[in-house]
């Protein structure tokens, strides 16, 4: 076990290596210069000044260089300055990580809650009213892009019905709203994984045996099949977690969320490559560490699962 | 009709009294512990209703063996998950009969009470003990499951009472072992803790559903000579539900053969194999391959079992055989007590066959 995730954690090394480096490669062939706006309009710009930026941020060197610094710094912890304010990214983005970290939670509890009930309640009334609008539901809330339903929410929820505050803050309300737009299409896919999977378990040989031994109802459903059905779903789960806290681009611009993934969009506009780099390692890293978690789980969950 | 106590491998030369259907329950004060009567269960799903079980009749008296025959499709599981109150319903449904209990119909009996019933009054085994035992949980939680469910014991004594139940059914260093799941014990290991959790309460009434079909020939004779000797010890009564008529032979008392939801045919076991009533059991015992018969092709009974939702009127069994008179294709054959020529009754025996003399006897 100890092994086990000592050589996954040697993984995570590998994938952040792989990734950054195809970062940087892109990053460099992209048009326009990193420290041009910076520099002032082009007409004002002088050669001078955009020399000593490139000096400055270690731009005037090759790639090879470029890269083997990022990396001397990131095994510090260090993910460079930024272009447009001279400040580390580490220090920018902490706070950003924590404010989609909060996003991220809340939209997993409520694809857990309404996920999960959604999809039990489904599966016990199966072709009930109950079940065929939970299908009908869910497909929809899949076929409609967040962009489409948060903009929706907006308008319907702050603009007419003044429910909820236009700048969402640091206050409960106004989690809200971006919560449920971001967690929407994973509680519907939650609530269809949870159905499918517990109808399967209701068929299960195990749950007669559990009838036959005089269980309660409620334990019956408690211990033997919500048990049984909940082990996919939570792997689906943690994988989406780590998506979560990848930062959520569409939802944050939206509703304004000062989190990672504003931060990614607003740094690719202005070409503030420090930046992306560094929410691209963070997500990555993030993203390999949950599936390490999501797999620990897995295998306490189901102990015929056996990790190698 | 009088009942005297019933000994096992009793060779049937008259003493004993295999009453079948029809009995008549409670006339002596002696009650069966297990009397279905004229139980008939469907499935409906959507438009069409499958007719699993039409009318059977059966009984069993504590420390007896009945061992109930026939393909599969032919409704002695379902009359088995009847009795224990564990049919998928819907789409199952008990349309018609009784079902007593220690003198009580439990048909009547609200799902609460039933629901105690099961697991301490009469319990099941199941055939694929890998897929009937949970997955994700520890034998030991699930042996010990049955004392926390039902006697309120705490976790720590019904552990305890796990390791007795795994000592009990011969499992080696049951100690060490409880707290294993099922995926990590063997075939026969497995069964041999369903056994064990269907005894741990000291059941009256045990159901055993092709108990070793699953397993290899070597670890069939074992977990059932157990099964047999723990019944013996604890004076159950014990339904073995089988297809396999060597595994019948050794343990029954007597046999109920069923053939598309019904009785074809009832008779103390040795009787049975003998000199069969119905021309069904005739070609199920014809189709035993015989070592003696070597080099000879195998006999096999024609046609396939009749589709539940579409029975043949008359005998069911008439486009499979090979007696089949006009008689059998209109008239459904009652299950009749079966004599000897000269009329001397044969106890506990009956036939559903228009021809059953011709058959026992020509």
């Amino acid at each position: 076990m100890g092994r086990y995730v000592v050589r996954r954690l040697g993984q995570l090394v590998i994938v952040v290596l792989g990734a950054t480096m195809v970062l940087f490669a892109c990053l460099f062939v992209l048009p326009g210069d990193p420290v041009g706006q910076i520099a002032g309009s082009d007409k004002a710009r002088d050669p001078a000044v955009i020399e000593q930026l490139h000096k400055q941020y270690g731009l005037d060197k090759p790639l090879v260089v470029q890269y083997g610094t990022y990396v001397g710094k990131l095994v510090t912890g260090d993910l460079g300055t930024d272009y447009t304010q001279s400040r580390p990214v580490t220090e920018i983005l902490g706070p950003k990580l924590e404010n989609t970290a909060k996003l991220a939670v809340a939209a997993i509890v409520i694809d857990i809650v309404i996920g999960i009930s959604v999809g039990v309640l489904a599966a016990m009334r199966r072709y009930s009213i109950w079940d065929v609008s939970a299908t009908f539901i869910t497909t929809l809330a899949i076929g409609v892009p967040s962009i489409v339903l948060g903009m929706i929410m907006q308008r319907v929820f702050v603009i007419e019905l003044d429910w909820f505050p236009l700048i969402a803050g640091d206050s409960f309300e106004g989690i809200i709203l971006p919560a449920f737009t971001l967690a929407i299409i994973d509680a519907a896919l939650v609530a269809q994984l949870a159905r499918s999977t517990m109808l399967e378990v209701l068929r299960a040989d195990y749950v007669k045996t559990a009838v036959a031994k005089g269980l309660p109802r409620r334990t019956v459903l408690t211990r033997h099949i919500m048990r049984n059905s909940v082990i996919p779903v939570v792997t689906y789960l943690g994988i989406s977690f780590g998506t979560l806290l990848g930062g959520a681009i569409i939802t944050e611009t939206i509703f304004n969320w000062n989190g990672i993934g504003l931060a990614l969009i607003q740094a690719i506009q202005q070409n503030n490559n420090p930046i992306i780099v560094g929410v691209v390692t963070i997500s990555v890293a993030v993203f390999v560490v949950l599936n390490l978690v999501v797999d620990l789980l897995y295998a306490a969950l189901d102990p015929r699962i056996r990790l190698a | 009709m009088s009942r005297t106590p019933v000994t096992k491998h009793d060779e049937g030369d008259g003493m004993t009294s295999l009453e079948m259907a029809p009995t008549n329950a409670g006339a002596d004060g002696a009650a069966p512990l297990l009397e279905v009567r004229d139980l008939h269960v469907e499935f409906a799903v959507r438009d069409s209703v499958t007719k699993a079980v039409n009318g059977v009749n059966y009984s069993v008296n504590a420390g007896e063996t009945l061992a109930v025959l026939g393909e599969s499709g032919s409704g002695k599981s379902v009359t088995a998950q009847a009795i224990m109150g564990i049919l998928d319903s819907p789409p199952g449904r008990i349309a018609k009969g009784e079902i007593f209990f220690q003198g009580q119909d439990i048909l009547r009996l609200p799902e609460n009470e039933r629901r105690k019933l099961r697991g301490a009054k009469m319990a099941m085994i199941f055939q694929d003990a890998l897929s009937s035992l949970n997955p994700v949980l520890s034998v030991g939680f699930q042996l010990g499951e049955m004392f926390r469910a039902h006697q309120g014991m705490s976790r720590k004594d019904a552990k305890a009472k796990a390791i007795e139940l795994m000592d009990r059914v011969r499992i080696p260093a049951a100690a060490q072992r409880v707290g294993d799941y099922p995926h990590q014990f063997s075939g026969g290991m497995r069964q041999r803790i369903m056994i064990a959790m269907a005894l741990a309460l000291e059941p009256d009434l045990i159901i055993a559903d092709e108990p070793t079909t699953a397993l290899d020939v070597t670890v069939q004779a074992q977990v059932m000579d157990l099964l047999a000797e723990l019944q013996r010890e604890y004076n159950m009564g014990l339904i073995l539900i089988t297809h396999d008529l060597g595994v019948v032979a050794d343990v029954a008392d007597k046999i109920a053969v069923m053939y598309a939801g019904r009785i074809v045919e009832t008779a103390p076991v040795h009787e049975l194999y003998k000199r069969p009533a119905h021309p069904y059991t005739k070609g199920l015992l014809e189709s035993i391959p015989r070592l003696d018969h070597k080099g000879q092709e195998l006999y096999a009974i024609k046609g396939l079992p009749p589709n539940l939702q579409a029975i043949p009127p008359g005998c069911a069994f008439n486009p499979r055989c090979t007696m089949a008179q006009d008689v059998c294709r209109t008239d459904v054959p009652p299950l009749v007590p079966v004599t000897e020529l000269d009329g001397t009754e044969l106890p506990g025996r009956h036939s559903a066959c228009h021809f059953w003399k011709e058959t026992i006897h020509g």
